[in-house]
């Protein structure tokens, strides 16, 4: 007995060292990019990012001034000379992602959440054949939608708006809501309804007043699924936002901060740890909510 | 509004005429009011120079607001109609909006991109099949068939396979949390992201050089020559598809973990008290009582994988090789302006997810209550 608790312990422990090698890992390309945003732009390009560590070195938020910053920067280089350098104004978009993300979160799941109800709660002809659709449009890719809409923004002039992308993600990310609230206000129990309805309550009453604070646990996991899913899309933003800088998203500018200043690590690495706050933050914040959203599906076209 | 019921009854047909003509103006005149605020908003955001921030802060309100608006006006309206008509109408407000987005976005769009797909470039001549001979014959389309396959079956095999070995490990350790969180991590990071933190763990510099990428000072250091990984071909996508497997395990782990705590720990008790071995009742009873389970995760990342494009766009942008379909139809679109071939390219995409779409379909069809 004491020789197999003993075993038992040893396998423990060579678990978690196994778990522990692939978490450093999973981790280290990250750590490496956080570490390397602070460096001065010579040790950067010049020194690995674990030199830190034996080396030292003198951080500093430079990188972070000037990705963020709109105007140009002047600075000194380890030769002693000024230079000037372009700001690349992640700061704007910044303030545009959050100006896209917020209406194509929020929307998506007003609409999704009222169509989950009429679908579980009322009667219609047609309903079964409606919700049908919504199934079957789960996985259809979204690169189907492309063309065709880019014609009729093209047609009503709403290509560069964030009303044209706000309704896009609106599009793509309904059939999704709408059949996750619906298996979750469904099961919503009979008699709820009933004694509103008895009560002589209008259904729109019954929707705002009772579905929607019932549905917040489902709603909320759903809202934290569409925030990462818009905050870090880059396809859809490149089609229906265009190329125009003043409404460029973090993600846009990022891909072409790659294309332009490739082998700028120090402003890589610092642009890609500022598209990444507000994610991880989410992440950390309201990781059961997130867990329980991806739980509950994520088959999405 | 039984009062005014009342008084309009009483106030014999001329007062009930007119109390009718109210109610028709009021009802034009409430969605005529809505209609010019949200009109008012749209040019005022179109137009305006205001600073970022307050555009940002109106662009917001109105954008939620008016939806709220909108739903709030159909319902007005609807109820002011007689008590029959009101009743059939009624569904709709709540369904209607999201019954045409979802047709104009997806559904309609389905079927014109279909059309579209046998025209030309600027789709006014009726070309046939011609755009499908090219998507299933050019070099680059094939050769992104290949790549996309190869997303497919290493980019889903490897995230399955780490997912469910992570979880089976951390399951028998007590830090499972703090393991799992850091696995999980990546999921929150954009492609794009995660495109920019691998260009660095890839970084090349000429061999007399320090290496500042972590993979090329690993072979160095293990006295190798560095390489430049991303123009290494085929491995090259490899090396790409190890971004999406760095990014996915995180979710396939999640939803195998809780698999795993759902199965009842009298079957594998029964399993050890007989004597199998920790391997045998991996392999017999765990893995086929997660079998659903493995099948849903392996399809919602093939579907993925399917798809993939952020990462291709942002790293090489299809060069040295490592074209995929969703890269080639954005460069049939935006680069070539050809939208018969761009049409037909998203049907190729649509006609590869028929089988998932099919068996949701027929899952769907099983359940009780609809």
């Amino acid at each position: 007995m004491t020789l197999e608790k003993r075993k038992a312990a040893k396998w423990k422990v060579v678990i978690n060292i196994i778990l522990l090698f692939i978490v450093l890992i999973w981790t280290m390309p990250t750590v490496g990019l956080f570490i390397s945003s602070l460096r001065p732009q010579d040790e950067v390009m010049n020194t690995g990012w674990w030199t830190t560590f034996t080396d030292g070195t003198r951080f500093n938020l430079d990188n972070y001034r000037q990705v963020l910053g709109g105007r140009d920067h002047t600075y000194v280089d380890a030769a002693g000379n000024t230079v000037r350098a372009s700001g690349d104004n992640l700061s704007q978009a910044f303030v545009n992602s959050l100006t896209v993300t917020i209406p194509s979160v929020i929307i998506p799941l007003l609409i999704a959440a009222a169509a989950a109800f009429g679908f579980a709660w009322l009667e219609f002809p047609g309903r079964k054949i409606f919700f049908t659709i919504v199934v079957a449009l789960l996985v259809v890719p979204l690169q189907i939608a492309l063309i065709p809409i880019l014609r009729d923004y093209q047609r009503i002039g709403l290509t560069g708006s964030y009303l044209a992308i706000w309704l896009a993600h609106t599009g793509f990310g309904l059939p999704l809501a709408t059949y996750l609230l619906y298996n979750y206000i469904s099961t919503i129990p009979r008699d709820i309804f009933e004694s509103a309805f008895l009560d002589g309550a209008k259904q729109m009453t019954v929707f705002t007043l009772l579905v929607l604070p019932l549905s917040i646990p489902a709603i909320a996991s759903l809202a934290i699924f569409q925030f990462l899913w818009v905050w870090n899309d880059l396809l859809v933003a490149l089609v229906f936002l265009g190329g125009t800088a003043d409404v460029a998203v973090l993600t846009q500018r990022l891909a072409s901060m790659v294309g332009s200043r490739g082998q700028d690590w120090h402003l890589l690495t610092a642009g890609a740890f500022v598209t990444m706050i507000i994610p991880l933050a989410v992440f950390f914040g309201l990781q059961r909510f997130f867990v329980r959203g991806l739980m509950a599906g994520s088959v999405k076209g | 509004m039984s009062e005014q019921d009342t008084s309009a009854s009483s106030g014999g047909i001329g007062g009930r005429a007119v109390v009718t003509l109210g109610r028709i103006l009021i009802s034009i005149f409430i969605p005529f009011v809505a209609f010019v605020v949200l009109w008012g908003g749209f040019i005022f955001l179109r137009d305006t120079n205001a600073p970022q921030g307050i555009i940002a802060s109106v662009a917001i309100i109105w954008g939620v607001g008016g939806v709220a608006l909108l739903f709030w006006v159909a319902d007005w309206v609807v109820n002011r109609l007689p008590l029959q008509t009101a009743k059939k109408l009624q569904p709709f407000v709540f369904v209607g909006p999201a019954l045409v987005i979802l047709g104009w976005y997806l559904f309609i769009p389905a079927l014109r991109s279909l059309y579209l797909s046998f025209f030309d470039a600027r789709s006014q001549a009726f070309v046939g099949l011609q755009n499908y001979v090219f998507a299933f014959t050019d070099p680059k389309m094939l050769e992104s068939f290949v790549n996309n396959l190869m997303w497919i079956v290493l980019g889903t095999g490897g995230a399955v396979g780490f997912g469910l070995i992570i979880a089976l490990l951390a399951d028998r350790s007590r830090f499972e949390k703090f393991f799992k969180a850091l696995v999980f991590l990546p999921m929150a990071i954009s492609f794009v992201g995660a495109g920019v933190i691998w260009r660095f763990v890839y970084a090349y510099k000429p061999p007399m050089e320090e290496q500042i990428g972590l993979l090329n000072a690993m072979v160095t250091f293990f006295g190798g020559e560095p390489q430049a990984w991303f123009t290494m071909q085929p491995w090259n996508n490899i090396f790409l598809i190890v971004i999406l497997v760095w990014l996915q395990t995180g979710y396939a782990m999640v939803i195998i973990s809780a698999a795993l705590k759902g199965i009842p720990s009298s079957i594998i008790e029964a399993g050890r008290i007989d004597g199998a071995t920790e391997m045998k009742i991996i392999i017999r009873i765990i893995i086929p009582s997660i079998f659903s389970t493995l099948v849903t995760v392996a399809t919602t990342i093939i579907i993925i994988s399917l798809k993939i494009f952020d990462i291709v766009f942002t790293m090489t942008n299809g060069n040295y090789g490592t074209e995929v379909i969703a890269s080639m139809q954005y460069k049939q679109m935006f680069r070539f302006l050809h939208y018969g071939r761009g049409s037909a390219i998203a049907m190729v995409l649509v006609i590869a997810v028929i089988p998932v779409m099919w068996y949701n379909l027929r899952q769907f069809s099983k359940r009780e209550g609809f």
